[in-house]
């Protein structure tokens, strides 16, 4: 006779301290909120790590962790980001995404049907992105030591066109390109957070982004430095370039693309769009004399087709970002002592 | 964007300019009473549209500026204790009190919420019934109808859980000082546009009869400030000493009944410390009697500490247009925005935090 203690009833719809013992709670969780979602061989065969297989190309590899109040947003969801921001990461390097790993650490007490909800959401982006999601882990923390959940990803990429790009390659006289209009992702965010209400509603930005880099590098564009704008806005990526290049960039304030409701909530709230955080904006300093088919090629893309050439990078010496507004005055960009805080009045 | 863009626009900001250098023929000194002008004016390197003899000086409106050293100790107090959810303004978070700010507090176990509107915190103390709500009600006269508004919808709802720790300051009083010091040099105001939507402009008339100085209602725009600065050139240029309102799309004469009402019903008129200047009669507002339940000061029976402002900052200074921050020995070497040595390195109205941000390639 074969006697087994069954394992304990899911009393409730939520994540218990058990989902993360390793033991058949675990696998239940695995197998009834994840797996499904991710549907691969390397899943399938069940193994503490995967074994990929190697090619000669170069490849890429990176990693980010994810934590987002609130978990879902208009225009994605925690899950969605999870992919996208490590995805772009490899794109940012001219790599094509083919692999991601995924660390849930869920808290005590988070939904099953969140959880699903936002696994879902990552099994669909991956799909989307084209990436296979070969290896994860699962922990859960007691109640009140997490945020519902948190996600780290890190994925692999390959290079299909073997150009180095990176802040080394900037260039004086490199044309600076911007693919799109920028802030949307961290006001949608504040809004969603503090219940801030706009006359036409906000959404996240957040995109996938190797398809326009994938076409620039087809095209044979040299492409010398790819930075996505996350936190810190475009105003940060650009001091970072700018620092790790050595290179002076000018850019001018008016050619970057703000929308009506982002610039009207910061101009409220005393915000500066510039170091408002993208999800699904970048920008590509692009040698001159290709930057105009650069353009072209960008704006035939649906998530660059508002692109724009927002400045060059200049002969001086001296490693600093110099905005000019419109009205000729001119401002070094630095980055934030710390988060933007909203003013008085 | 309407009624932002077209305040921008670089042609109509060069006629005005024109017309300033065309009827400029002596130096004057106009102070911009309002951060917020200061900010405008800096950003957009206005004072390059300007003569040469005419000369911008900054003036005390920043909010988070005056305040004094030993309301912002006060408020570090009362946020570290445990049953209290201290509720604040962004802008107040980064302000060094004597020894840390408001976000240190924060980071060592202290609830401080950034709350966008005082109505916010009063929402907090009625979800959280077992905790107290303490609002850190600070600013001119522009966030006090606000501030009112909290008292009086806690009173309403018999909200026992929620007080302010009020710290408000008024204008026209600084305006005056300014005027009535021995070695003023300020020959011209352009008043606080957001101060006027909500109080009119009554009350600068005699002031500028007083002292014989012009004074203009102004807004915030890049436009704005130029077409201040011109029309109180004009009356300067013409011997003139009246109240005008450039801000026409927003301020009235007589201001915001409604809102002055309820500032009447909630707040009387008090002395008031002004960080950097020191008592000034008649300078803030304090709860009336009728609503003392709600002043966290006599809540939690708070002494004034005495607390030593010894940083080396000169807000003082800069606060009364004596002196700019580049004239600072601390300024942009041991403070700056990540490190400040005090709150107009801060705020986003104070003056040094605008030269830092946005003139550091001339200053360099």
């Amino acid at each position: 006779m074969n006697i087994q203690c069954p394992p304990p009833v899911e009393t409730d719809e939520r994540v218990r301290l058990g989902h993360g013992s390793g033991g058949e709670l675990s696998q239940q969780l695995l197998r009834n909120h994840v797996f499904p979602h991710f549907n691969n061989p390397w899943i399938a065969q069940g193994r503490d790590s995967s074994v990929l297989q190697p090619n000669h190309q170069p490849m890429v590899f990176t990693t980010d962790s994810y934590v987002v109040t609130p978990l879902f947003f208009p225009g994605g969801d925690i899950g969605k980001l999870a992919v996208y921001g490590t995805v772009n990461d490899l794109a940012m390097s001219g790599a094509r995404p083919l692999y991601l790993s995924c660390s849930l650490i869920l808290e005590e007490g988070l939904p099953l049907s969140t959880l699903s909800r936002v696994m879902a959401s990552m099994g669909h982006a991956a799909a989307e992105a084209g990436v296979a999601l070969v290896t994860g882990d699962t922990k859960v923390v007691e109640r009140g030591k997490g945020d519902g959940i948190y996600i780290n990803t890190s994925g692999i990429g390959v290079l299909d066109h073997p150009v180095p790009i990176g802040p080394e390659q900037i260039r004086p006289g490199d044309h600076i390109l911007l693919s799109g209009d920028i802030g949307r992702h961290g006001m949608t965010i504040m809004a969603s957070r503090e219940g801030l209400e706009f006359e036409s509603p906000l959404q996240s930005d957040c995109a996938l982004l190797y398809g326009p880099i994938e076409k620039l590098l087809a095209a044979g564009i040299h492409v010398h430095c790819l930075r996505d704008l996350t936190r810190g806005g475009l105003a940060t990526a650009l001091v970072e370039l700018a620092e790790t290049s050595g290179c002076q960039m000018v850019v001018r304030e008016d050619a970057i693309p703000v929308c009506p409701p982002v610039q009207g909530a910061c101009e409220i709230l005393g915000l500066d769009p510039l170091y408002v955080a993208n999800e699904g904006r970048f920008i590509a300093v692009i040698p001159e004399q290709q930057s105009a088919l650069a353009q072209s090629i960008l704006s035939g893309c649906a998530v660059s087709a508002a692109c724009r050439t927002i400045g060059a990078v200049a002969n001086g010496d001296r490693a600093q970002v110099i905005l000019e507004n419109a009205l000729g005055a001119e401002r070094l960009l630095d980055r934030l002592p710390g988060e933007q805080l909203p003013r008085i009045c | 964007m309407k009624y932002v863009n077209e305040y921008r626009q670089k042609a109509s900001i060069e006629k005005i300019s024109r017309e300033i250098a065309r009827i400029t023929t002596r130096p004057w000194t106009i102070m911009e009473v309002c951060g917020g002008q200061t900010h405008a004016i800096v950003k957009y390197g206005l004072q390059q549209f300007l003569p040469d003899s005419v000369e911008l000086v900054h003036g005390p409106g920043c909010p988070v500026c005056v305040t004094s050293l030993e309301i912002i100790d006060q408020a570090m107090a009362l946020a570290a204790r445990p049953e209290i959810i201290f509720c604040s303004f962004g802008d107040m978070l980064r302000v060094p009190g004597s020894e840390r700010d408001l976000l240190s507090v924060k980071a060592a176990g202290g609830d401080v919420r950034l709350v966008y509107s005082p109505l916010n915190a009063v929402e907090l103390a009625e979800q959280n019934p077992d905790r107290e709500v303490v609002f850190f009600a600070i600013g001119f006269e522009t966030t006090a109808p606000a501030n009112a508004m909290a008292a009086f919808l806690a009173r309403q709802k018999r909200l026992r859980n929620f007080s302010m720790l009020v710290s408000h300051f008024l204008v026209p009083p600084a305006i005056e000082t300014i005027c009535s010091a021995e070695d003023n040099r300020v020959q011209g105001f352009l008043a606080a546009g957001h101060v006027c939507t909500v109080t009119g402009y009554e009350q600068y008339f005699a002031l500028a009869q007083t002292y014989r100085i012009p004074v203009v209602v102004t807004g915030f725009e890049p436009l704005d400030v130029l077409e201040g600065v011109l029309m109180c050139v004009r009356q300067l240029e013409q011997g003139h000493y009246t109240v005008e309102n450039q801000y026409r799309r927003a301020v009235r004469q007589q201001g915001n009944i409604p809102a002055q009402q309820l500032l009447e019903q909630v707040f009387e008129v008090s002395s008031q410390s002004w960080r950097g200047v020191g008592k000034l009669h008649h300078s803030g507002l304090r709860l009336r009697s009728a609503f003392s339940a709600f002043d966290a000061a006599c809540k939690f029976e708070l002494t004034l500490p005495s607390a030593r402002d010894d940083s080396g900052c000169i807000s003082g200074e800069i606060m009364q247009g004596r002196k700019k921050p580049g004239e600072c020995p601390h300024f942009g070497r041991d403070c700056r925005p990540e490190l400040p040595l005090g709150a107009p390195m801060v705020s986003s109205e104070g003056a040094c935090a605008a030269y830092y941000r946005y003139h550091r390639p001339v200053i360099e």
